[in-house]
C-alpha cells in the first residue's frame, strides 16, 4: 500500500479511476433516487386510491358498478343464446340469468368478505377499469368511463400546463425585480395586493367573463374552440388560445400576487446571506451574483411552495372548467354530478389522484435537479 | 408589555385596521342574521313557494334606483280590505252583485314586470263570477271576461288573451301603462282605477282580494328566478360562510400544528408515521372527494365541514410546521427543559408550541378565506347544502340561470361582492400580522 501512494504515476491514475467510479456512482445514485421516489409514490398512490375505494363503497358504490356490469355482460351473452331460450318460460329465462350472474360473481370473486374484494376493486380503479358510465358517454361516443377520461384529460392537462408554465416564469421573474426594488412603489403594491389571492382563481374567472366576454365581448365566453371548430390546424390552434386566455389568465390572478410576494420574500432573505456580500466584495457582476448566488439556493423553497399551491390549483381547476365551460376532467365530474353517474366520479377521483401524484412526482424531478444535496447523496431530497 | 408593543404596531398597518374593521362588521351582520331571521325561518324562506306570490321575479335590488336616479318601478300591493268605502255590495233576487274600485296612482317611469290579481273568496256553493275592468287616466277602457273564481284564485293579466285584443295585441302591462299618444312605448303617469265587480250566490259570501303590480326593483338584494328575496341569503350567508370559514380553520390548522410538535418531538417512528400519512392525504384530491361523499352520503354543510376537517388534519401545512419544529426542537430552552425532566406532554404544550405562536395566528387569519371559499365552490358544483341559504348557492343558482348572458349583474355581483369582501377583509389582517408578529426575513 504505501510504496503504491509514493509512485506518483499510480496515484494519478488512482485519482483518475476514483473520478470515474464517482461520476458513475453519481448517476447510478439519481437513477436510484429517482426510482425509489417513484415507487414510494406508487405506494402512496396505491394507498390513497384504496382509501378513495373504502369511502366509495361504504353506500356500496362500487358493489353496484361491478354488479350492473355483470348483469350487462350476462344479458348480452343471453342475448346471443336467445333462438333456444325464447321458448322459455320468463320465470325459467330469470333463473337461468341469476345462476350465469351467480357463476360470474363467483368466478370473479365478488362473494367473497368485502375485505378480499376490495383488492380487486384496488387493483380495477389502479388500472382505471372502472366498467362503463351509467348515463355519461365520451365524444367518440363510448360509455367506458377510461376512455371518457382519457378523453378529457388533455384539455385539462392543457390548461394546467399552461398555467403552470406561465405562472412559474412570471412570478419567478417579478419576484427577482421586485427583490431589487425592495421597498418601491411597485413592491408596495404587490404587498398590498398579495391577499387578493384569497379568492381562487374560478373566482376571477366570473368577472373577467362579466367584462372580456360579456361587456368587451373581445374573448369567448366558454368552451375550447369555436362552433364548428375550423378546419385548418393554425386556425384551429388560435381559435383553442383564444379561448385558453381567459380560464388561464383567471387562474393566474388567483395566485400570482401571493406566489409573487411569498419568492420575493425568500429572494430577500437569501439576498441577505453573508456569501452573498461576499461575492459583491469579489465584484462580481450583479447579474452573476443574482444567478448564482441568490437564485439557485432560493429555488429548492419556492419549488416546494409552489408544488403545495400546485395541489390546491388541480382543485381549483375543477370549478375552473365548469364555469368556463372547458370540456376537461373537472367538467366531467360536474356532469357526472348532474346525471349522478356513480362509475364517473369514482373514476374522476382516481385520475385526480393520478394527477396530484403526477405533479409531485415532476417537482421531486425538479427539485433534485436544482437541489444539489440530492445529486451528491446527502439529503434524501424533496419532502424531509 | 409585548402585547402592547403589537398593539402599538398595528396602528401603523391600515390593513389590518381594515381588515379587522371588515371582520367586525361581518361578525356584526352575522349576528344580526340569526336574530332577525331564525335558523328554522332562513330555510323556510329559501325552500320558497306560495310565500313570495307577491314578490317579482328577477327583480334588481332597490338601491339599483338610487344610482340610475330614476324612478324605477317598485311592488305595489293594493288590498280591498284597505278600502271598505270602495267596495259595494246589492241584491238582486238571491244573487248579490257587487264591485270592488282600486285605485293605483302610478308616478313610475318604467312598466311593472307583471300584474297579479290574488282572491280571496269565501262562499257557500256556487263560485263567484267576476270580470276586472282597468280605467286609465286618458279614459281608455279594457275589460276583461267573465271569469269564475274558486276560494284562492291568481288571475295573471298577461295571460288574458282578451285583453290582449283590446290592447292592439300588446301584453296588458304595456297596454295599460302605455301613453298611447306616443309612438315609444311611454309611461302614462296618473291614477289607473282597477274595477272588479261580479256576482256573489250566497248571503254569506264574501270576496277580497289583493292587486299587486310587480317592481323591477324589490327587496334590498334583488329576488331570483323563484322569486325569492335574494336579501336573506345574502344576509344568512354571512353566518354560515364565516362559521363555516373559522370552523374549518380552527378544526383543519390547530391539530396540523400540534400533530407537527408531536411528530417532531418523538420523531422516530411516530414522526415518520405522521409524514407517510401526510403524503397519503396529499394524494387524496380534496375537492373530487367532496364530490364522492356529496353524491353518495350527505350534502350537509355539517357532513362536508367534518370532511373538510378530517382532511386538513393531514394537510400540506405540517411539513411547514415541522421545519420550524426542528428548529425549535434545537434550542437551548428545550434542551435545559428536557434536563430538568420536564414530561414530554409539557414540553409539546408548553415549550414548543408557544414558539411557534405568532406564526401560527396570522396562518390561522390568512386559511379562513381558503374554506369561505370552499364552501362557494361546492356550491357552484351544485353540492351546496341542501337547505340553507348562502353565497355559493346563490352564485349556482345565478350562473344555472344564465345570468351573465341575460345581464342580472346584481344577482352575481352581490354574492361575489361579498366573499371578495370576506376573503380580504381575514387575508389582509393575516398578512399584516405575519408582518408585525413575524418582522421581515425572520420567516422561513
Amino acid at each position: 500500500m504505501d510504496h503504491k501512494l509514493d509512485d506518483p504515476d499510480i496515484q494519478e491514475q488512482e485519482i483518475d479511476i476514483k473520478e470515474k467510479v464517482k461520476r458513475k456512482s453519481n448517476l447510478g445514485r439519481i437513477i436510484k433516487y429517482f426510482g425509489f421516489r417513484l415507487l414510494a409514490l406508487f405506494i402512496t398512490v396505491v394507498i390513497a386510491i384504496y382509501i378513495l375505494i373504502l369511502i366509495a363503497n361504504m353506500g356500496g358504490a362500487v358493489d353496484n358498478i361491478r354488479m350492473g356490469q355483470i348483469r350487462e355482460s350476462v344479458g348480452m351473452t343471453m342475448m346471443g343464446m336467445s333462438s333456444e331460450m325464447a321458448e322459455w318460460p320468463l320465470e325459467r329465462r330469470r333463473e337461468f340469468e341469476q345462476t350465469l350472474v351467480d357463476q360470474e360473481i363467483e368466478r370473479l370473486g365478488l362473494d367473497q368478505p368485502f375485505i378480499i374484494r376490495s383488492f380487486y376493486y384496488l387493483w380495477d380503479a389502479i388500472t382505471l377499469d372502472l366498467g362503463r358510465a351509467e348515463r355519461m358517454t365520451s365524444d367518440a361516443g363510448s360509455r367506458r368511463v377510461q376512455l371518457i377520461i382519457l378523453e378529457r384529460l388533455p384539455p385539462t392537462l392543457m390548461l394546467m400546463m399552461s398555467y403552470f408554465l406561465l405562472m412559474f416564469f412570471m412570478a419567478l421573474f417579478f419576484a427577482l425585480f421586485l427583490s431589487r426594488r425592495y421597498g418601491s412603489k411597485l413592491d408596495r403594491m404587490v404587498v398590498l395586493l398579495a391577499p387578493s389571492s384569497a379568492a381562487p382563481g374560478w373566482f376571477y374567472g366570473i368577472f373577467l367573463i362579466l367584462i372580456f366576454a360579456v361587456v368587451l365581448g373581445w374573448l369567448p365566453y366558454g368552451g375550447m374552440v369555436e362552433a364548428p371548430p375550423p378546419r385548418e390546424t393554425h386556425l384551429y390552434a388560435l381559435s383553442v388560445i383564444r379561448h385558453l386566455i381567459l380560464p388561464v389568465a383567471s387562474l393566474i390572478m388567483g395566485a400570482f400576487f401571493i406566489n409573487v410576494y411569498n419568492w420575493r420574500t425568500f429572494f430577500l432573505i437569501y439576498s441577505s446571506e453573508d456569501y452573498v456580500e461576499m461575492a459583491k466584495a469579489k465584484g462580481l457582476t450583479d447579474r452573476s451574483i443574482e444567478r448564482k448566488y441568490i437564485l439557485r439556493p432560493t429555488l429548492p423553497p419556492i419549488i416546494t411552495s409552489f408544488a403545495l399551491s400546485m395541489i390546491v390549483m388541480w382543485m381549483g381547476a375543477v370549478i375552473l372548467e365548469q364555469i368556463f365551460n372547458w370540456p376537461g376532467l373537472g367538467r366531467m365530474l360536474f356532469e357526472a354530478i348532474g346525471l349522478f353517474d356513480v362509475p364517473v366520479i369514482v373514476g374522476g377521483n382516481v385520475i385526480y389522484a393520478y394527477l396530484l401524484a403526477a405533479t409531485v412526482f415532476v417537482l421531486d424531478i425538479i427539485y433534485a435537479v436544482l437541489d444539489p444535496r440530492v445529486k451528491v447523496g446527502i439529503g434524501s431530497g424533496g419532502d424531509d | 408589555m409585548r402585547l402592547r408593543k403589537y398593539l402599538s404596531q398595528i396602528r401603523r398597518y391600515p390593513s389590518v385596521i381594515i381588515g379587522l374593521f371588515i371582520i367586525g362588521l361581518l361578525i356584526f351582520t352575522a349576528i344580526a342574521a340569526v336574530i332577525i331571521i331564525p335558523y328554522e325561518e332562513a330555510i323556510i324562506l329559501w325552500r320558497g313557494g306560495d310565500m313570495w306570490a307577491e314578490s317579482p321575479r328577477n327583480a334588481r335590488p332597490l338601491y339599483v334606483d338610487w344610482f340610475t336616479r330614476g324612478n324605477l318601478p317598485r311592488t305595489e300591493i293594493l288590498d280591498s280590505r284597505d278600502f271598505p268605502a270602495n267596495k259595494t255590495k246589492e241584491s238582486l233576487n238571491g244573487v248579490y252583485q257587487f264591485e270592488i274600485m282600486l285605485p293605483l296612482n302610478y308616478q313610475y317611469d318604467g312598466f311593472p314586470k307583471e300584474m297579479n290579481l290574488f282572491f280571496e273568496a269565501d262562499f257557500a256553493e256556487v263560485r263567484p263570477n267576476i270580470a276586472i275592468e282597468v280605467l286609465t287616466p286618458d279614459g281608455r277602457q279594457y275589460k276583461t271576461s267573465d271569469i269564475s273564481i274558486t276560494r284562492d284564485s291568481v288571475i295573471r293579466m298577461e295571460q288574458r288573451t282578451e285583453l290582449r285584443r283590446q290592447m292592439g295585441n300588446q301584453s296588458p302591462r304595456f297596454g295599460i301603462f302605455a301613453d298611447p299618444e306616443q309612438e315609444e312605448r311611454n309611461i302614462l303617469k296618473g291614477e289607473y282605477q282597477f274595477i272588479i265587480s261580479g256576482y256573489l250566490f250566497g248571503t254569506e259570501d264574501d270576496i277580497d282580494l289583493r292587486l299587486v303590480s310587480y317592481g323591477q326593483v324589490h327587496g334590498f338584494g334583488g329576488t331570483d328566478h323563484r322569486r325569492r328575496d335574494l336579501g336573506v341569503a345574502l344576509l344568512w350567508g354571512t353566518p354560515v360562510a364565516l362559521m363555516f370559514g373559522v370552523l374549518a380553520a380552527v378544526g383543519a390548522n390547530i391539530t396540523t400544528f400540534i400533530i407537527s410538535a408531536i411528530g417532531v418531538w418523538y420523531g422516530g417512528l411516530v414522526d415518520s408515521a405522521i409524514q407517510r400519512v401526510t403524503e397519503v392525504n396529499m394524494i387524496i384530491p380534496t375537492l373530487p372527494l367532496l364530490i364522492l361523499i356529496g353524491m353518495f352520503y350527505s350534502r350537509s354543510l355539517w357532513v362536508m365541514l367534518a370532511v373538510v376537517i378530517i382532511k386538513g388534519v393531514f394537510g400540506p401545512a405540517i411539513k411547514t410546521y415541522r421545519a420550524m419544529f426542528l428548529q425549535v426542537k434545537e434550542l437551548p430552552f428545550i434542551e435545559a427543559a428536557e434536563a430538568y425532566g420536564t414530561s414530554n406532554r409539557r414540553i409539546i404544550f408548553f415549550y414548543m408550541l408557544p414558539k411557534i405562536i405568532p406564526t401560527l395566528i396570522p396562518q390561522f387569519v390568512t386559511v379562513i378565506p381558503t374554506f369561505v371559499f370552499l364552501e362557494a365552490s361546492l356550491a357552484v358544483l351544485g353540492l351546496g347544502d341542501p337547505v340553507l341559504p348562502t353565497w355559493g348557492k346563490m352564485l349556482n343558482d345565478a350562473l344555472s340561470e344564465g345570468t351573465l348572458f341575460m345581464g342580472h349583474f346584481y344577482w352575481v355581483l352581490q354574492p361575489a361582492i361579498l366573499l371578495i369582501f370576506t376573503g380580504l377583509g381575514f387575508a389582509m389582517t393575516g398578512f399584516a400580522l405575519d408582518r408585525i408578529l413575524n418582522p421581515r426575513l425572520r420567516r422561513r
